[in-house]
C-alpha cells in the first residue's frame, strides 16, 4: 500500500467521523421555558411588557372580560356567551380540573385541597350557601380572574370563554344542591334511580350515591 | 532471510478469525443493546429534581387532573410545565414550613424560576405536539408510563425514533375508544380513563383499558382491535399514508 492510499483511507475515515456531531440535537434556539445564559433571570422566556395587547386582542368588552358592567357585577351572561348545554358540560369539565381541588365537585368547598388544610385563615368558599345564591355572576367570574381571599388569580390558567362555562356550571350547581321536591316528577326520580353510573362517565356527569339516596327518600 | 511466521502464528492467524466472526457481531451487538438500555435512553430512571415533587402523591392520592398544571396540553406543541404561582395556589396555605419546598417559595419571592431537570426530551429537530395526541384520544400513559405510580418521576419511553415509528406506521395497533364513555370526544377520554381508574381501581377496569393504565400497552395485533383502530382511523380523519413521511416531525 502505497503512502498516499494510506493517506487517502485516514482521511476518509477521518471525514467520516464527522458524522458524530450532535449539532443539530442542541440547535442555538430557544424551546418554550429553556434555561438561558443571555438573560439576567436566566429563563429564555420572556415577560411581556406590562400592558402589551396582541394585535385585534384589545379587551374593550368589559361585560365578557371583566364580569362588569358600569361598575356593577354582571347579573346576567355577556352577550358573547350563549347559556347552553354544550357550555355548561365545558364548565362542568374545567371546574373538576381547576375549582373541584378545593371547593369539592359539588362546590361545598370540600374538595380533597380543603380537607387536607387549606383552612388555616378560612373555609373555602361553598357555593350553597345564600350570600353566593344570590351573588351576581359577574362576582365568581371576578373571583376566578383575580383571586379572592387566599384564592389565587386563575387568569393564566383559564380562559376568559372557559371562566364564563364555569360559571354557568356553579349556577348549576347550586341549583343542584337546593332543588324543590316540586322541580321534578316522579318519572324523573325513576329515571336518575334507574340509570346505571357507566364507567368513567359516572364521575364526570353522573349522580352520587348520596344525592340518590336522598332522591329516593323523598 | 530468517522466517517470517513463527509456528504460533498459525493459532494467532485461526484466532483472529474466528474472533472477527464472533467479535464483529457482539461489538455490533452491544452498541445497539447499549443505546436501547436505559442507561442510554433513561427509561425507568427515576430524575431527581430541585423539589422532589411526586406525581403519586398529587394525581393519585389527591386527585388532581393532569390539567391542573399542565394546562396548555390540549392545545399547544408543548403541554406546559406549572408556574411557581401554580405550585403556591396551594402551599401558600398547605405545608408552608416544609424544607422540601423551600426551592418553590424562593422562587415566588424571589420571582425566579425553579430549574427542573428535564425528564422527556426529543432531539431539537424533531417537532412533537401533544395537542393532535390528545385530540386523536392517546392516553398518557401510553406514553408516559404509569404517572400516578411515579413518587419521583421517571421516562416512561425511550422516544427513539423506531418507536414512535411503531405508532406512526401502524396506528391501528395503538388507537382506543372508551366504549363506556364514547358519547365524549377522544380528547375528553384521554382523561377519562384515569377517573375510571380512580373510581373502580385497576382490577376494576375492562381488559383493554388496564394495560393502558399502566403504561405497558406495546400495541395490539388482534383482528378485533385492528379493526376497531381502522374505524377509528376513518372517524378521526387521520391521513395514515402521511403518518411516516419524514416531514409530519422533521419539519
Amino acid at each position: 500500500m502505497t503512502k498516499q492510499n494510506k493517506l487517502a483511507i485516514l482521511g476518509f475515515g477521518v471525514l467520516a467521523l464527522g458524522g458524530c456531531n450532535t449539532d443539530m440535537w442542541r440547535q442555538p434556539k430557544q424551546e418554550p421555558l429553556d434555561e438561558s445564559q443571555f438573560y439576567a433571570d436566566g429563563a429564555a422566556n420572556r415577560p411581556l411588557v406590562p400592558g402589551t395587547i396582541a394585535r385585534g386582542h384589545l379587551r374593550e368588552d368589559d361585560a365578557y372580560f371583566v364580569g362588569a358592567a358600569n361598575g356593577k357585577w354582571l347579573d346576567g351572561f355577556p352577550a358573547g356567551i350563549k347559556v347552553n348545554r354544550d357550555l355548561v358540560l365545558r364548565g362542568q369539565e374545567r371546574f373538576n380540573i381547576y375549582c373541584s381541588p378545593c371547593h369539592g365537585r359539588l362546590g361545598d368547598g370540600n374538595g380533597m385541597i380543603a380537607q387536607r388544610g387549606f383552612t388555616l385563615k378560612r373555609p373555602v368558599g361553598n357555593y350553597h350557601t345564600d350570600r353566593l345564591r344570590k351573588m351576581p355572576v359577574g362576582h365568581f367570574y371576578d373571583v376566578i380572574t383575580n383571586g379572592y381571599g387566599a384564592m389565587f388569580s386563575y387568569a393564566a390558567r383559564v380562559e376568559p370563554q372557559d371562566r364564563w362555562a364555569i360559571v354557568a356550571y356553579i349556577r348549576a350547581l347550586q341549583l343542584s344542591q337546593y332543588a324543590n321536591p316540586a322541580d321534578v316528577t316522579p318519572e324523573d326520580v325513576q329515571k336518575a334511580l334507574d340509570a346505571k353510573p357507566a364507567g368513567g362517565s359516572a364521575t364526570m356527569t353522573g349522580m352520587t350515591n348520596d344525592s340518590k339516596t336522598r332522591l329516593a327518600q323523598k | 532471510m530468517a522466517q517470517i511466521f513463527r509456528p504460533s502464528a498459525n493459532s494467532v492467524a485461526k484466532l483472529s478469525l474466528l474472533s472477527f466472526v464472533i467479535g464483529v457481531p457482539t461489538v455490533w451487538l452491544a452498541i445497539a443493546g447499549l443505546s436501547r438500555s436505559p442507561a442510554n435512553t433513561k427509561v425507568d430512571v427515576p430524575l431527581n429534581q430541585p423539589v422532589p415533587f411526586s406525581h403519586q402523591h398529587h394525581t393519585w392520592e389527591l386527585g388532581i387532573d393532569c390539567r391542573y398544571c399542565h394546562t396548555t396540553v390540549e392545545k399547544s406543541a408543548f403541554a406546559g410545565l406549572p408556574s411557581t404561582e401554580t405550585c403556591m395556589s396551594c402551599h401558600s396555605q398547605i405545608w408552608t414550613n416544609s424544607p422540601m419546598l423551600e426551592p418553590v417559595r424562593q422562587s415566588y419571592e424571589t420571582n425566579t424560576p425553579i430549574k427542573w431537570n428535564l425528564v422527556n426530551k426529543v432531539p431539537q429537530f424533531v417537532f412533537f405536539n401533544h395537542s393532535i395526541h390528545i385530540a386523536r384520544g392517546l392516553n398518557c400513559n401510553i406514553c408516559h408510563g404509569p404517572v400516578n405510580e411515579m413518587q419521583i418521576t421517571w421516562k416512561g419511553n425511550s422516544f427513539q425514533m423506531a418507536w414512535c415509528l411503531q405508532c406512526h406506521r401502524a396506528p391501528e395497533r395503538y388507537l382506543h375508544e372508551n366504549k363506556t364513555a364514547n358519547t365524549q370526544t377522544p380528547r375528553q377520554q384521554v382523561f377519562n380513563l384515569y377517573w375510571e381508574l380512580q373510581e373502580h381501581g385497576i382490577k376494576g377496569l375492562p381488559e383493554d383499558e388496564k394495560v393502558l393504565a399502566t403504561g405497558k400497552f406495546e400495541g395490539s395485533d388482534e383482528a378485533a382491535d385492528l379493526e376497531a383502530g381502522k374505524e377509528l382511523i376513518k372517524k378521526y380523519g387521520i391521513h395514515v399514508q402521511q403518518l411516516a413521511d419524514c416531514s409530519v416531525c422533521h419539519h
